[in-house]
């Protein structure tokens, strides 16, 4: 019976933080459209510092991880395509495979756990140290102070990344087949331009679209929810980072599900 | 004429009537009706569990009772629309327990952000405006620092420096001199007069600390388990002849003295030693 209690205490609880999250994004529309005119413009200085957080700082660990991501696949399409003898079509699997699924995936992944755990922190922490209630009694709407940016931030840097994501792993993917198959790079770069279309760029980066949205609303609802000083911030980013890396994944199936079928 | 009848006089600028909050099935606050009048200090005084902190979450507007009403400078909170809610907000200046400076912005800038989200002066302004504040609080050339490199005496002169930045009518402060040493207490209590003798501003103080509410009040609330227990003058409240009031500025001597006695036993290690030597 208790065991029912507390996953119904579960469900109740993710619905309404399901339905926290939407009414956020539908609070941060209104503010970016309708702050101007009242006179309570969106901090554009905040955007460019979460833009720098969430996109400069992480490009490094996009590149390698793009570029180990390029070389693996090759490595896996090469030795799975040779029981066919057809390891020269290795590069059309590579190209649509890192275009429209691996540079998004990837990216989001790392973005939630770099960035969207860092937001739920910092969320939790100015919580639990009343900075949030600072905010309110000062008149300063704490989604349009805190939570816009980080949206907006995210919704321009995380596609940014997963484009250079893709150019990352797409050219490191050819020099591994370039040297593996002794075919030129730029031969390998004219196929994968001939495989490619914009709908499919199109795909990824519109699905890093959905992956910013998700990792920041995700951030947010877990450090706004954060009770129980330090040990409630260290909880919240956990859960905040497991949570958007779920949603990112099942999303991506949905997403896949929807446009492909 | 005694100060609390001279003050009763002016016009209330807080009005909570019949106030009445529940946490799940717990009431917290029991019909609570309270007047504050202009330019007084009126502390708010009771234990842990008394209800303070809950009455002045409701008094800043971010909880809402179960029922009652409350009224700040003749608007009534719950029924304002948010753009009245949000004039309010910039007549009002709050000095939270824990200072709540935002930790990624210097000093300066903490006390300039309300400045700059609610008026349209320009950079050199508003230095010298938080210049002025920081000089009445003595933070002058702290403004660069950032929030964790102060003391706590110094973040709480600090969070006091942003709550009077856009010149308040009503000022409120959350356990002041909490968590200070006794100088430092002293001085900020001296401090939260002279920002009243400063700015003209009305002042509610939260506090659980005796001395310090004895020190700044013009009147003083007593609150325990939720109810109001008294309302008057220093003097009134020192001589009330209501057992819970007396109780309530008798016990807490009391229950320090044990707490200390039982810190000095767990210690000493007294009983772990005997059970060893038998």
């Amino acid at each position: 019976m208790e065991r029912i209690e507390r996953l119904g205490r579960r469900v109740t609880r993710s619905v309404e933080e399901f339905g926290y999250g939407a009414s956020l994004l539908g609070e941060s529309l209104y503010w970016l459209i309708l702050g101007p005119f009242r006179h309570q413009p969106v901090r554009v200085p905040a955007i460019f510092a979460q833009m720098m957080e969430t996109g400069i700082q992480a490009i490094p660990i996009v590149t390698v991880l793009a570029a180990t991501i390029g070389v693996m696949l090759a490595l896996q399409g090469i030795h799975t395509l040779k029981i066919f003898g057809a390891e020269s079509r290795v590069t059309v699997g590579i190209a649509l495979s890192i275009t429209r699924e691996f540079s998004p995936l990837i990216t989001g992944i790392l973005v939630a756990g770099r960035s969207g755990s860092a937001l739920a922190a910092r969320l939790g922490t100015m919580n639990i140290n009343q900075e949030i209630d600072a905010l309110r009694v000062m008149g300063i709407n704490p989604v349009r102070f805190l939570v816009v940016p980080a949206l907006v931030g995210m919704i321009i840097i995380v596609p940014a990344l997963t484009f250079w994501s893709v150019l990352v792993g797409l050219f490191a993917a050819g020099v591994y087949v370039s040297i593996d198959l002794g075919i030129s790079l730029s031969a390998y770069t004219d196929r994968v331009i001939e495989v490619l279309d914009p709908g499919d760029l199109g795909h990824g980066i519109a699905k890093s679209f959905i992956f910013a949205a998700l990792i920041t609303l995700v951030g947010v609802v877990n450090g706004a929810g954060v009770r129980g000083g330090a040990e409630g911030v260290g909880r919240a980013t956990t859960q905040s980072v497991v949570q958007a890396i779920a949603a990112i994944v099942i999303t991506d199936m949905l997403f896949v599900f929807v446009v492909t079928r | 004429m005694t100060t609390s009848m001279r003050l009763r006089s002016g016009n209330p600028v807080i009005e909570v009537d019949k106030l009445v909050t529940h946490y799940g099935t717990r009431r917290i606050l029991n019909e609570v009706s309270l007047s504050v009048y202009e330019g007084e200090v009126m502390v708010i005084m009771g234990g842990s569990g008394s209800g303070k902190s809950t009455l002045l979450r409701h008094l800043l507007a971010l909880e809402r009772g179960t029922s009652g009403t409350i009224k700040l400078l003749g608007k009534d909170v719950s029924s304002v629309s948010a753009m009245e809610a949000y004039e309010l907000r910039k007549k009002m200046g709050v000095a939270f327990q824990g200072g709540a400076l935002f930790s990624s912005l210097s000093v300066g800038e903490n006390i300039k952000l309300p400045l700059r989200e609610h008026t349209n002066l320009d950079e050199s302004t508003m230095r010298i405006m938080a210049r002025l504040k920081l000089e009445v609080v003595d933070l002058a050339g702290f403004e660069d620092l950032m929030p964790a490199e102060l003391s706590g005496g110094m973040i709480k002169r600090a969070a006091l420096a942003r709550a009077v930045v856009m010149d308040p009518k009503l000022l409120f402060c959350d356990e002041p001199s909490a968590g200070l040493d006794p100088v430092v207490a002293s001085a900020l209590d001296e401090l939260i007069l002279r920002l009243r003798k400063a700015f003209g501003m009305t002042i509610v103080v939260v506090t659980h600390e005796l001395e310090s509410a004895f020190k700044i009040a013009d009147r003083i609330t007593v609150l325990d388990r939720g109810e109001i227990l008294t309302v008057g003058t220093v003097e009134e409240v020192r001589t009330s002849d209501n057992a819970r009031v007396q109780n309530l500025l008798n016990r807490k001597t009391e229950d320090v003295l044990v707490d200390v006695d039982e810190y000095l036993e767990r210690l000493t290690g007294e009983g772990d030693s005997e059970r060893l030597s038998g």
